[in-house]
């Protein structure tokens, strides 16, 4: 099955990423941006996706400091 | 007293970390795929971009062979270092509390730094002087260290914050201005900045010769 793993990093966290591009946007005239971040995706097909939240927890996501979100395809 | 330096594809500071360790005692590389330590009193874990830093830095090195046997060592008490990507592979492994975040300038950054040592009664400090600054490189885009506010508090109530960035030196944005941990046993030590390459006169200081030779005295003291 089709799935995808969306890995940001937690509320709270200082996100300079997210934070250059927020202050990037307004240079080319897109006003009203807030609260950007910035994470990785993770795509990848698996035969059992109740091995995904154990695959976070282990390698894909650190989650002392990333949040995690699986979306599997037909969500 | 013999070093184990760990060597992964993508590692590019094991030779400096052997030369340094080499001014001290013996050592020799350990390759990533191998499980044998080939008897080392101590390992070093080093620099470098380990397996490309792909997913996170350190997050793939973890899991290696080599790393297997690293972790069954340190839980029996042998001592660990890890330097920069060295110190990102031991914080995924768990074997040191909290994580390495990008710098928060975004920039990879080389320059000499200024540290405190603020515990001196460690294995890896024991033989800096009282009250010691020393000045080392650091070079590296990933150096911010966090780690959320119960653990911080812990980790100060038990020594555990062993080497800050004096101040105005913490470029890269690291919670309470910390460089370098050690876990709560004591045995397992991860700095960002780069003691191994402060080892000579010629490239400006030998600050970093006194990590390795603590860690000499922690081991030779230890079999008295």
């Amino acid at each position: 099955m089709r799935a995808r793993v969306l890995i940001r990093p937690k509320a709270g966290i200082l996100d300079p990423q997210g934070e250059a591009v927020q202050r990037a946007l307004p240079a080319l005239g897109f006003e009203g941006v807030v609260n950007v971040h910035v994470g990785r995706l993770v795509e990848l097909d698996v035969d059992d996706p109740s091995q995904l939240q154990p695959m976070c927890e282990k390698l894909l996501a650190n989650p002392l400091v990333e949040d995690y979100e699986i979306v599997l395809a037909g969500d | 007293m013999k070093f184990g330096v760990l060597q992964f594809p993508g590692s590019c500071d094991e030779v400096d970390a052997l030369n340094a360790a080499r001014r001290v005692g013996d050592a020799e590389l350990l390759w990533h795929g191998e499980r044998d330590l080939k008897g080392a009193d101590a390992i070093v874990v080093p620099g470098g971009f380990s397996y490309g830093d792909y997913l996170r830095a350190g997050a793939i090195a973890r899991f290696s062979p080599v790393m297997e046997s690293v972790l069954s060592f340190a839980v029996d008490g042998g001592l660990v270092l890890g330097i920069c990507n060295g110190f990102q592979v031991l914080c995924e492994a768990k074997l040191l509390p909290g994580a390495l975040l990008p710098n928060a300038n975004l920039r990879f950054t080389f320059r000499q730094v200024d540290l405190d040592v603020v515990e001196r009664e460690t294995a890896f400090t024991g033989a800096c002087l009282v009250g010691a600054r020393l000045s080392i490189p650091a070079k590296h885009s990933w150096g911010r260290y966090y780690a959320d506010e119960p653990t911080l508090a812990a980790m100060r109530k038990s020594g555990q914050v062993v080497l800050r960035y004096a101040a105005g030196e913490n470029f890269n944005g690291s919670t309470d201005d910390i460089a370098g941990v050690r876990n709560e046993p004591g045995n397992v030590f991860g700095l960002m900045p780069h003691p191994e390459h402060a080892v000579h006169e010629l490239s400006g200081s030998t600050d970093g010769l006194c990590i390795f030779a603590s860690m000499r005295l922690a081991v030779e003291g230890a079999r008295v």
